[in-house]
């Protein structure tokens, strides 16, 4: 149906998009890339020089690459199955018929319109601290130690708060996406007598499939590089360094700009193999 | 009749000032610290004084330090007046970053600033930042637990007996805990405290051919003592507790003693923020009878970057903010305890000052610090609780997550020592040695 | 049509969902309410719930401190600012892709996404170099740029997948009609995108708002929005909690209640096709 008039249109509407992102994955890209094969350290001078792969040698086998690596994975994963299986049986719930659910569909979406640090600086010290934080006096009040959160549980804590923020987003996709499903079909299987849980697995959960897939893509690509909530809380101590932190800690705590652009070159490819996996599983769910 | 002078003097000085210079407006990043908070609260008197405004950028410490280090070595621009502390100015006014400060007006009185701050934020015998106020580290205790444990606190103790004491005080089932150290990972947080700590066990940071020594039995002891000693003594959760932390406890009156900053004295003596103003005594940092005491030195500077447009007013700012008239403002208006301590000799020849209940410890504290020759055994660095070389801060704020975690239990000190060895070596490859 | 329903489990429901909500905002109630305590009330011990004296000298001490106008101006500049650019650029791409679509719109859309996983940290001091180059550090135009190719892929992606959820035939309908390209864009396309429209600029004005590494890292004193603000208030000497709360409370008050106001739109438009 595509004229040749619209598709050369088309084009040219495209372009400023397009040249606007390619300029902006490209030019600091092209830096990242130059700098990881200078030796360049700011408060030593600047530009020392070419090293060819040094830093990428010394990159990888530094002993906190690989442990930021599976840092990173295991925050990007807790989290998405917390909030993918909470956002499913939230947005069913949410979905029922009850009194005031406008207000609860407010109170749950809550937590995303606050600004990481915020979050981070109210769960550390209001709730997480082990002397004056809400959970301390909970434990204290079933007569139990407190738990000091960020140094004993620091990564069941970091995918806490990082969970509690991202939940209100998977559950308003999927309830909409619950929504749209086919009322009278559920309501066939009900009168069949199928039973609640094969209701759920064999009609629910495939419609929702592809509302799972844009959260997890979604949510990927935004928990690859959580940095605020790190920064605030732990500040990549007690194993929660994760591959986003590890080079801030390269660029801006040791000065040396060459590693930590190796750093972000390798973080790069960790995306994009993310990516790619992702498109492998789930991808097919997105043709449309 | 004093402070009237002083305000006649001050109304004259800014009639002068204000029809001879043109207004500027100077933009100054600086720390949420307290003194400087005061200082924000204050910015009026200047601007009355000289006609210039001031924009100010007030971040918490680990940003403000990201922030203006990215500025200066990009040359950004961006402030005419940085707040930095002794670590960065050598460094910075080595690499010609930072505009120097020797020709300060006479009555500004250059030669008052404290020998130790003005040596510390010196390169070449060239000042680069005039110390806001300046700090070393002292034990604070609980002057009615240390009776009650039927002990009494030199003035120099050693480190042994206030293991002792500390052990003596502790009574966790009331949450008193005997002592309350830096555990929090950061080159300026727990690693200030235990590389200042190592000086008084006899380690160092590196040989003199910046080998890395944290495969030392002198590191080995320095760090299974304090572990030792936090495991007996100190508080839960002590991994995550910095000066903050800390300061928060020992004012809710769950310390016995405390091991931190000479500032902290004025926090925790106040009556309207401490609930132990009037039970806390002070003594210098322990020592082992190696011949070093394990008290650091500190100051927050303020600094002018090199390219700024507005160098004549920025330096008007910091004639003002470090001078012996802006420590008489402060007094004026909240009483001499809540001046900035520690930069200049002339506050501490004060009458007024000496009744302050801290300010002799701080002094002899201050005065005992020696960063040019802080260890037993010889070092090729200069610092007492850092190494002044670039690379410092990244590497001590990864062996400090080292030494947190053991602190934490995540690990042995021997685990944590090999670890830290390691990186270090590491980071020095890199960095070139 | 409505599911048929007893009352007692339509009780059951509505305890439940409401019990689950309330624990979910509760953070954030927690935080607005140590706002108006004292910074004793606020760390005391058993905690106070409503039982203390209100006040508001939290809000009165931070307002004395930091110009909260002036931070907040900022990030409704820079926020709107970022969004509406984002929405004039993504606007033309997205229909193109919808409408006449190629075999390699969906690499192109793919590729769009994977320029965001670039990490921020990596190439600070690159992009630093260029601000300073171009004269952007510290405005408010140069945060406007950055926030708006950040989220741009999320736009694009967004106003993609709502379009395509429009019939063609409509499109065709108005082309028969002699409708140029930019009226068919104009006044078809544009009034029936109008829900899409909406909730990708209310999730991009979220993100924009809330973006706390590039708001932090290219600015001083001039363009510093609410993030800055917060960041002189986390973790200073002494006791916080109070003022922490106040200046949170401040930092999230204006975001949170547009989107109480706009949820509907919100959720209508947030499905980024995932609803066919």
């Amino acid at each position: 149906m595509a004229t040749h008039h619209s598709r050369s249109a088309a084009r040219l509407m495209m372009t400023p998009a397009v040249v606007l992102l390619l300029g902006w994955m490209l030019v600091p890209l092209t830096m990242t890339l130059y700098f990881s094969f200078k030796r360049y350290l700011p408060l030593r001078g600047g530009d020392l020089g070419w090293v060819g792969f040094e830093n990428y040698t010394r990159f990888l086998t530094s002993s906190a690459f690989w442990p930021s690596v599976q840092s990173t994975l295991i925050i990007v994963g807790g989290v998405l199955i917390i909030t993918v299986v909470l956002g499913v049986l939230l947005a069913l719930l949410l979905d029922q018929p009850m009194w005031g659910q406008g207000i609860v569909r407010i109170l749950v979406i809550a937590p995303f319109f606050i600004m990481p640090t915020v979050s981070a600086l109210v769960w550390k010290n209001m709730f997480m601290d082990p002397v004056n934080g809400l959970f301390a006096h909970l434990w204290k009040a079933f007569g139990a130690e407190p738990v000091v959160w960020l140094s004993e549980a620091s990564m069941p804590s970091i995918i806490l708060i990082v969970s509690w923020q991202w939940l209100p987003f998977a559950t308003l996709i999927l309830l909409t996406a619950i929504q749209s499903l086919d009322s009278e079909q559920l309501e066939a299987a009900e009168m069949d007598g199928a039973p609640a849980l094969k209701r759920f697995w064999f009609i629910i959960l495939p419609h929702l499939s592809r509302a799972i897939t844009v959260v997890i893509l979604i949510q990927t690509i935004f928990l690859l590089s959580i940095f605020a909530e790190i920064f605030v809380t732990t500040g990549g101590a007690f194993g929660t360094r994760t591959l986003s932190y590890l080079i801030f800690q390269r660029v801006l705590e040791s000065q040396n700009v060459g590693l930590g652009s190796a750093g972000g070159v390798y973080a790069i490819i960790l995306a994009n193999i993310v990516a790619l996996f992702l498109m492998r599983i789930v991808g097919k769910n997105l043709d449309a | 009749m004093y402070l009237r002078h002083a305000l006649c003097a001050s109304a004259a000085l800014s009639l002068i000032a204000v029809g001879s210079a043109q207004a500027d407006t100077i933009t100054i990043a600086t720390v949420n610290n307290g003194d400087m908070i005061r200082m924000q609260g204050l910015t009026e008197d200047f601007t009355e004084k000289t006609g210039h405004t001031v924009e100010w950028v007030t971040l918490e410490e680990n940003v403000l330090r990201q922030r203006v280090t990215t500025d200066i070595t990009t040359k950004g621009g961006q402030f005419d007046i940085m707040t930095i502390g002794m670590y960065e100015t050598p460094i910075w006014g080595q690499n010609g970053w930072l505009i120097p400060l020797n020709d300060m007006p006479a009555e500004y009185d250059v030669e008052d600033i404290l020998p130790a701050m003005r040596g510390g934020l010196s390169y070449d015998g060239t000042l680069y930042a005039a110390p806001f106020y300046g700090e070393s580290s002292m034990i604070m205790y609980r002057t009615d637990l240390m009776e009650a444990a039927g002990l009494e606190m030199p003035d120099a103790p050693a480190w042994d007996f206030v293991a002792d004491a500390a052990r003596k005080m502790t009574d966790k089932d009331n949450e008193i805990y005997g002592i309350c150290l830096r555990g929090k990972a950061g080159w300026g947080e727990n690693m200030a405290f235990l590389t200042a700590t190592s000086n008084a066990f006899g380690a160092r940071w590196f040989d003199e051919n910046w080998t890395p020594q944290f495969d030392s039995d002198a590191w080995k002891e320095t760090l299974t003592f304090y572990l030792d000693l936090m495991a007996d003594a100190g508080p839960p959760g002590a991994s995550n507790n910095g000066f903050n932390e800390n300061l928060s406890l020992f004012q809710q009156g769950k310390c016995g003693m405390w091991i931190d900053a000479t500032v902290a004295a004025s926090f925790v003596t106040s009556p309207d923020d401490s609930t132990v103003a009037d039970k806390v005594g002070f003594a210098l940092a322990p020592d082992t009878g190696k011949g070093k005491r394990g008290n650091w030195l500190w100051a927050w500077a303020l600094a002018i970057p090199a390219g700024t447009d507005n160098e004549a007013a920025a330096k008007e700012f910091i004639n003002w903010a470090t001078s012996k008239e802006y420590i008489e403002l402060v007094a004026s208006n909240e009483g001499w305890a809540n001046v900035p301590p520690g930069a200049r000799t002339s506050l501490y020849e004060n009458p007024n000052y000496a009744e302050v209940p801290f300010a002799k410890m701080t002094l002899e504290s201050i005065l005992s610090a020696d960063p040019l020759n802080p260890t037993v055994d010889p070092v090729p660095y200069v610092g007492v609780q850092f190494v002044a070389i670039p690379e410092f801060a990244g590497i001590a704020t990864e062996v400090g997550q080292e030494f947190s975690a053991a602190l934490a239990g995540q690990q042995t000190a021997e685990e944590a020592l090999a670890k830290a060895q390691a990186l270090t070596a590491d980071a020095m490859e890199a960095a070139g040695y | 049509m409505a599911r048929s329903i007893t009352p007692r489990r339509k009780t059951l429901n509505t305890s439940l969902a409401w019990a689950v909500g309330l624990l979910i905002f509760f953070p954030i109630l927690w935080t607005v309410l140590t706002s108006f305590k004292t910074e004793a009330q606020a760390i005391a011990s058993p905690p106070i719930f409503l039982n203390f004296d209100w006040t508001l000298e939290n809000y009165a001490i931070v307002q004395e401190r930091s110009d909260y106008m002036r931070f907040l101006w900022n990030s409704v500049i820079i926020a709107g600012g970022s969004t509406l650019l984002g929405i004039v650029i993504a606007v033309p791409a997205a229909w193109s892709m919808a409408f006449v679509p190629s075999k390699r719109t969906k690499d192109i859309l793919l590729w769009m996404l994977s320029t965001k996983m670039l990490p921020a940290v990596g190439v600070l001091y690159p992009i630093y170099l260029l601000f300073i180059q171009m004269g952007l550090l510290d405005t408010r135009i140069g945060l406007t740029i950055v926030l708006m190719l950040i989220n741009l892929p999320i736009i694009i992606w967004m106003l993609y997948t709502y379009f395509r959820e429009i019939p063609v035939e409509i499109l065709e309908a108005a082309r028969m009609d002699g409708a140029s390209l930019r009226e068919e864009i104009l006044f078809v396309l544009t009034p029936m995108a109008i829900p899409g429209i909406a909730s990708t600029v209310l999730l991009n004005i979220i993100l924009a708002w809330n973006e706390a590494f590039w708001t932090l890292n290219l600015t001083a004193a001039k363009a510093a929005p609410l993030t800055a603000f917060i960041a002189s208030y986390s973790s200073p000497e002494g006791l916080f909690y109070a003022k922490l709360s106040a200046a949170s409370t401040m930092a999230i008050a204006p975001i949170l209640i547009l989107g109480w106001f706009s949820q509907k739109q919100l959720v209508r438009g947030l499905t980024f096709g995932a609803v066919k």
